[in-house]
């Protein structure tokens, strides 16, 4: 089968500095892979560019994904073709109901692929539905996008965004982050729902601890803008017991 | 990759749908101001003598007056008074004189203004009267007669002269003073047509009353007149909307509105202003310079202000209300939308005389392209007014780098008691706001669209229903091509 990610020498950075020097991965439809690895390694970067942010510059490499070109598609296009990024630190939208944010991205989606956008009460009906699988109470729709949420709340935010758009292939950017284990649950729980032969995923993060609930196909360790090492949960459980400084490519 | 004054960059082209002109026969003044023009004008509405007097008095007093320059309005260009026509009206069928002619028709349905009673009864849409002006003069106002059975009256303004000369006589020129200022004073001399409400003692207005001001005719200016009076215990919600053609040249609009409140009446006076504001280079739009005041007489009288300003290429206006009454409540709530090369001075003053009356002020501008867009604001407290308050809250939100916001707020206050409170915040749309919903599939417009949906929407919840639906789309028309 296809490879739906592939990436080829990568060099991208941000302000003119280069901080990726080269990533080569190729991930398969139904894959996860988790990508470890000490701050400043570049996991955020590798995130955000796949995701298109704007400030960060690709300066030599490609990206094919299901097929296109990655790099020359929008932040939207990327998300319209299935690609979602879980925030590492998800942004405030003041004012816009988390309904009104979701509606807007929904059928945003279904715009663009041709589809005819949901009606109130479909639309109504899938929400409550990743709501219940995320655990959020009724209330929650009515809140506005990120304010006032507590750094769970937050997180939870992430994965039933990610329930509600059904990914092709999801970047979870540390999402584990300062969650408690029941916060922890519902991130794995939602990656791995989502998992079937078609459907892949990035994890990035510091620690083993999500890894076991949701066990990666393949595990990387980025360090200093370049993939030293790949394997399986092996890798997880060595960096656990010690550290990344016992990895050298 | 672009950068985010690149996705932000200067607004572009605006979409204006109704920048259509009317193909229809009209009849004008002669162009230009003198007496003879008003003595014209008069004699066209077949005024009372006390009318024309009233007039010939305002002219003369505006002739010794200026145009004010306080305003943060450097495009305002000088006006040539000369250079304007000050009366035009489509011309009736001398055969069916009570027809409304089948352009009129046709320009209203364009604009999704229904002028005829059947079109409401039938459709699905909430109930609302409607009063609608064509240039200098109304052609239709429905449910009269309903409303005349509860004792309402809804009427134009020409017609109230004719009509209940004794309540206009009594009323105009109450609140704002024949020469409150340079533009009331030319709206006292020239006015053409408006509309006049009365809700009588006790009597709550069982429908939305609404106003709906269509400038067509080149050359022209528009000059309407309201008056709404809600005698003891009245109450009414009463919305207006405004629309004109697309041209180069700049056309004026000057308008004067009065609301009386008496004890324990209730006003709600909600206006979404879609002037045309101008191209992308600044060229044309409605110059909007109008004076609209209420005062809160009565005990325990409350007058309510929501607009929402997304057209023009100049708007100078201040809603302000003048609270007499003890207990009597005002507020403002305003959100105020420049793109392209407009500019907006708007805000309001609150005349706090009596005990214990309480006013509110939000205001949202919203800034793009190379506009420029300033609150000002008077919260008085006189000596009187024991224990009354203020709370005004003023936000600005800007989308580029080349638009402008600013606040003037001034607070006089002469009474130890009173508390008057005031915040201010500016903002930006924020490039990580923009990114966080691109990557969720929403385009760079629709977001800004979303977001300043947000910023706005402690105002547009305020709106009547549909009000507030129209609203949001006009925000999110008029900022489109103010990015990428």
């Amino acid at each position: 089968m296809e490879n739906l990610l592939e990436i080829h020498d990568l060099h991208a950075g941000i302000e003119g500095k280069e901080i990726l020097h080269g990533i080569n991965l190729t991930i398969k439809p139904g894959e996860i892979h988790a990508v470890m690895g000490p701050n400043g390694a570049g996991k955020s970067t590798l995130s955000a560019v796949l995701a298109g942010r704007p400030d960060y510059t690709v300066t030599s490499g490609s990206i094919t994904f299901a097929g296109q070109d990655l790099l020359a598609m929008s932040p939207e296009e990327r998300s319209w073709t299935g690609l979602f990024l879980s925030f590492q630190y998800p942004i405030e939208i003041p004012g816009v109901s988390i309904t009104n944010f979701m509606k807007a991205a929904v059928n945003a989606r279904r715009k663009a692929r041709g589809e005819l956008e949901l009606s109130a009460g479909q639309f109504l009906k899938l929400l409550k539905e990743k709501m219940a699988f995320v655990g959020m109470k009724g209330e929650f729709a009515k809140r506005e996008v990120n304010v006032g949420f507590s750094g769970g709340e937050k997180k939870r935010n992430e994965i039933f965004q990610m329930a509600m758009l059904d990914p092709l292939f999801s970047i979870l950017d540390e999402t584990d982050s300062g969650l408690d284990v029941d916060a922890l649950k519902v991130v794995a729980d939602g990656v791995n729902a989502l998992r079937s032969p078609e459907k892949s995923a990035i994890i990035i993060t510091h620690y083993k601890h999500l890894l076991d609930l949701i066990t990666p196909d393949v595990v990387h360790v980025l360090k200093a803008g370049r993939i030293i090492a790949t394997g399986g949960m092996e890798l997880a459980g060595q960096i656990e017991t010690e550290g990344f400084e016992s990895i050298n490519g | 990759m672009a950068e985010e004054k690149d996705i932000l960059a200067a607004a572009a082209e605006k979409e204006y749908s109704e920048g259509f002109v009317t193909d229809i026969e009209q009849e004008f003044v002669p162009k230009g101001l003198n007496e003879d023009i008003i003595r014209t004008i008069s004699a066209k509405k077949e005024e009372p003598e006390w009318l024309l007097e009233f007039r010939l008095d305002a002219f003369r007093k505006w002739k010794t007056m200026t145009p004010p320059k306080w305003g943060h309005l450097s495009r305002l260009p000088e006006i040539d008074f000369q250079d304007i026509i000050y009366y035009a009206a489509p011309k009736r069928d001398e055969d069916r004189p009570k027809e409304i002619d089948p352009a009129l028709q046709e320009t209203f349905d364009k604009l999704g203004i229904p002028i005829k009673e059947r079109e409401v009864l039938a459709g699905v849409k909430s109930k609302v009267a409607v009063d609608a002006v064509f240039d200098s003069v109304s052609v239709s106002t429905t449910f009269r007669k309903t409303l005349s059975e509860m004792g309402i009256i809804f009427c134009s303004f020409s017609e109230a002269v004719r009509e209940h000369p004794d309540l206009v006589r009594k009323y105009l020129a109450s609140v704002v003073p024949v020469a409150d200022n340079f533009y009331a004073a030319l709206n006292s001399a020239v006015f053409s047509d408006g509309s006049f409400c009365y809700i009588p003692k006790g009597v709550k207005c069982p429908m939305d009353l609404s106003s709906y001001f269509r400038i067509n005719a080149s050359g022209t200016g528009q000059f309407e007149r309201t008056l709404i009076i809600a005698d003891e215990g009245a109450s009414v919600s009463y919305m207006e909307g405004c629309t004109a053609p697309m041209r180069d040249e700049n056309q004026l609009h000057a308008a004067v509105v009065e609301i009386i409140v008496e004890k324990d009446a209730d006003v709600r006076y909600s206006t979404v202003q879609n002037w045309y504001p101008g191209d992308s280079q600044g060229r044309g739009g409605i110059l909007n310079l109008v004076t609209k005041r209420g005062l809160c007489r009565g005990e325990g009288s409350h007058l309510s202000w929501t607009q929402v300003e997304t057209g023009s290429a100049i708007t100078w206006k201040y809603p302000s209300t003048v609270l007499m009454g003890d207990n009597s409540s005002s507020e403002f709530y305003s959100v105020a939308l420049t793109g392209n090369y407009q500019q907006a001075d708007t805000g309001t003053k609150m005349i706090h005389i009596g005990r214990n009356t309480r006013s509110r002020i939000v205001s949202k501008g919203i800034s793009a392209g190379h506009s420029e867009n300033s609150y000002r604001g008077l919260v008085r407290m006189n000596p009187g007014a024991q224990h009354a308050r203020n709370y005004s809250q003023c936000d600005s939100l800007l989308i580029g780098d080349k638009c402008g916001a600013h606040t003037f707020p001034v607070i006089r206050n002469a009474n130890p008691t009173a508390i008057v409170e005031h915040e201010a915040t500016t903002s930006r749309i924020s490039e990580d706001q923009l990114f966080y919903c691109n990557q969720r599939g929403i385009s760079p417009e629709d977001a800004v669209g979303l977001i300043v949906g947000g910023y706005a929407r402690e105002v547009l919840s305020r709106l009547p229903m549909e009000f507030a639906v129209e609203a949001q789309k006009l925000l999110s028309v008029n900022l489109e091509g103010s990015i990428g």
